[in-house]
């Protein structure tokens, strides 16, 4: 059971500002989430294994090669606010 | 007054030195201009996707092996979410429930004792970007980031609570330090940040088996650093139960300066990272075959090496710890054994002399100017009575700064050994007659007064007169 105390934290957590209506729905909207879920722990999943992952793929990788940088130009073109070749942000203690 | 018993557990990080970062293929070089080791992959791009470097993945496995851990068959990667400008993800790629490796163990040697120091976890992750401050950290308004640290591939090497004094964590990480350097995945340098540690630490009543609450100290940039945070945090502790406060869990960070650890609570609200499996990344099934392949490449390791030099040299076991300390140290060793065949004079040399000027200029062991062959050539100078111990000591200083071979140095400087007993009597029996109350003092039992005559012809000699005949020559004229 999700409780409007439970979506404040989450919104916290996930920096969401939210008003007291949307805090009521997303209350009821999870609560509803949560409820199907119920009906899928009836299932009896004795003999399936549990998984990490949905598709059938393991062990991708990737040789230890060094490519092609952004050039300085490009990396920093989307930032907000630039301090010579540093992206600047608001300081968070 | 209690006695209190203290309980540390160590959280050390340390860089792999891959050529690319661990899931995209930005170079890991350290330095460089700001934001110029940068691509889509660690910059968080919306689109680009991680793929992981299996040599990082051979690398955690040579360093779990190498600290003794049982290596998972199955793992995954999971996002550790938090809001903060070092990861421009704002999610950084780790491992939670299923690390690479659990179950490991090293030993530590303290006052002559072995103790087995146990070790939770080992897992992979990227490291984060760094911020840098203009003025003072605690005034600037603003934060600016460099990623190009962000994305280097990162191991987590988590210790069981089974330290119990700042010297036992020191310890440990200076054995850790050690393994690490031996398989070769890092260079482990607290300076450059490739080798980082925190310490979760506590203390309770002496005998108490319940854990006491403990707080987190980060920013220790040293060993030193870490021992003194650890003293002065155990301190801390301790005075604040005496006084009947409680301990609260937090962070706290180290201050340098001031010498103390300081509160870094912050308004937000307790962790809650949110683990989830990184949907980006697939599960990578280790092949055990894989595993034994990188274990029979592993070099022999401190431990089995020490124990090798007291059982085949005869050293003493404080001699074949020091030398088995760093890999290259070890190696330089053993080449001046295979060409001078008596380890305990040349353990002496190397951890004396040799270890005291390398230290002093800062010059590392495999870019010292003496080589092995060098080394040797000195020695047998002196087991030939060319030159005295004591002259060898000064022709070693030489060979140091100049590179030149001993021999060479020797003829340079005149400082062939005098063993002419006619040219070392004429010596003594001057200073003979030049020191009549040392003489009388001598001949009155007084035997002290030898070492003074002795002193004098040495100096006289220039150091040069062979110490044992003038010795045997003095003592026939007095």
């Amino acid at each position: 059971m999700i409780t409007e105390k439970d979506v404040d934290h989450v919104a916290l957590l996930a920096r969401l500002e939210i008003t007291s209506k949307e805090r009521e729905m997303y209350t009821n909207q999870l609560n509803d989430i949560l409820e199907y879920f119920q009906s899928l722990q009836r299932l009896d999943t004795e003999n399936v294994q549990p998984t990490a992952y949905v598709l059938p793929l393991k062990n991708v990788y990737r040789e230890d090669q060094v490519g092609d940088h952004l050039p300085l130009e490009e990396a920093l073109a989307n930032c907000p606010d630039r301090e010579e070749n540093y992206f600047k942000v608001p300081k968070i203690v | 007054m209690i006695q209190y018993e203290t309980v540390i557990g160590l959280e050390v990080h340390v860089e792999l030195k891959t050529r690319s970062k661990i899931f995209c293929h930005s170079t890991t070089a350290f330095g460089g201009e700001p934001n110029a080791h940068v691509c889509p992959g660690c910059l968080g791009l919306p689109g680009a996707l991680p793929v992981i470097n299996k040599s990082v993945v051979e690398y955690a496995i040579r360093a779990a092996l190498a600290l003794n851990f049982q290596i998972a068959s199955f793992t995954k990667f999971d996002r550790k979410n938090y809001f903060y400008p070092d990861m421009a993800k704002n999610y950084q790629i780790s491992q939670y429930d299923l690390p690479i490796a659990e179950h490991g163990y090293l030993n530590i040697e303290l006052n002559g004792k072995t103790k087995k120091i146990g070790i939770t976890r080992l897992h992979i992750e990227e490291d984060t970007g760094k911020q840098v401050h203009q003025g003072s950290i605690t005034t600037t308004p603003f934060s600016l980031v460099d990623y190009n640290r962000s994305g280097v591939p990162l191991i987590e090497i988590v210790s069981e609570p089974d330290l119990r004094s700042p010297e036992e964590a020191y310890e440990y990480l200076n054995k850790l330090k050690a393994i690490i350097l031996y398989t070769g995945v890092s260079d482990c340098k607290m300076e450059e940040g490739s080798l980082r540690c925190d310490a979760n630490v506590s203390v309770r009543p002496a005998g108490s088996t319940k854990l006491g609450t403990k707080t987190e100290i980060k920013n220790m940039n040293s060993f030193k650093a870490l021992q003194k945070a650890l003293t002065y945090e155990i301190e801390r502790q301790i005075e604040v139960l005496e006084e009947g406060g409680r301990i609260f869990q937090e962070t706290r960070t180290w201050d340098e300066e001031k010498g103390i650890t300081i509160s870094m609570r912050s308004k937000e609200q307790a962790h809650d990272y949110r683990y989830m499996p990184d949907p980006d990344l697939v599960p990578l099934v280790i092949d055990r075959e894989w595993v034994e392949e990188i274990r029979r490449s592993l070099p022999e390791l401190p431990d089995d090496r020490k124990e090798r030099y007291v059982r085949e040299y005869g050293l003493p076991a404080y001699d074949a710890m020091v030398l088995t300390n760093t890999r290259e140290l070890a190696d330089y060793f053993e080449a001046c054994v295979a060409a001078y065949p008596n380890p305990k004079t040349v353990s002496n040399w190397v951890m004396g002399d040799l270890s005291r000027l390398l230290n002093a200029s800062g010059v590392d062991i495999t870019n010292c100017s003496i080589k092995p062959r060098q080394l040797s050539e000195l020695l047998q100078l002196i087991d030939k009575g060319t030159i005295s111990g004591k002259i060898a000591k000064t022709v070693f200083e030489e060979m140091f700064a100049s590179g030149k071979a001993a021999e060479t140095i020797v003829k340079e400087k005149g400082l062939v050994q005098i063993s002419d007993e006619g040219a070392i009597t004429a010596i003594v029996e001057e200073v003979i007659a030049n020191n009549q109350k040392s003489v009388d003092d001598y001949r009155a039992g007084k035997d002290k007064a030898l070492g003074f005559l002795v002193g004098q012809v040495m100096k006289a000699s220039k150091g040069k007169a062979n110490p044992a005949l003038v010795n045997k020559l003095l003592k026939e004229r007095l």
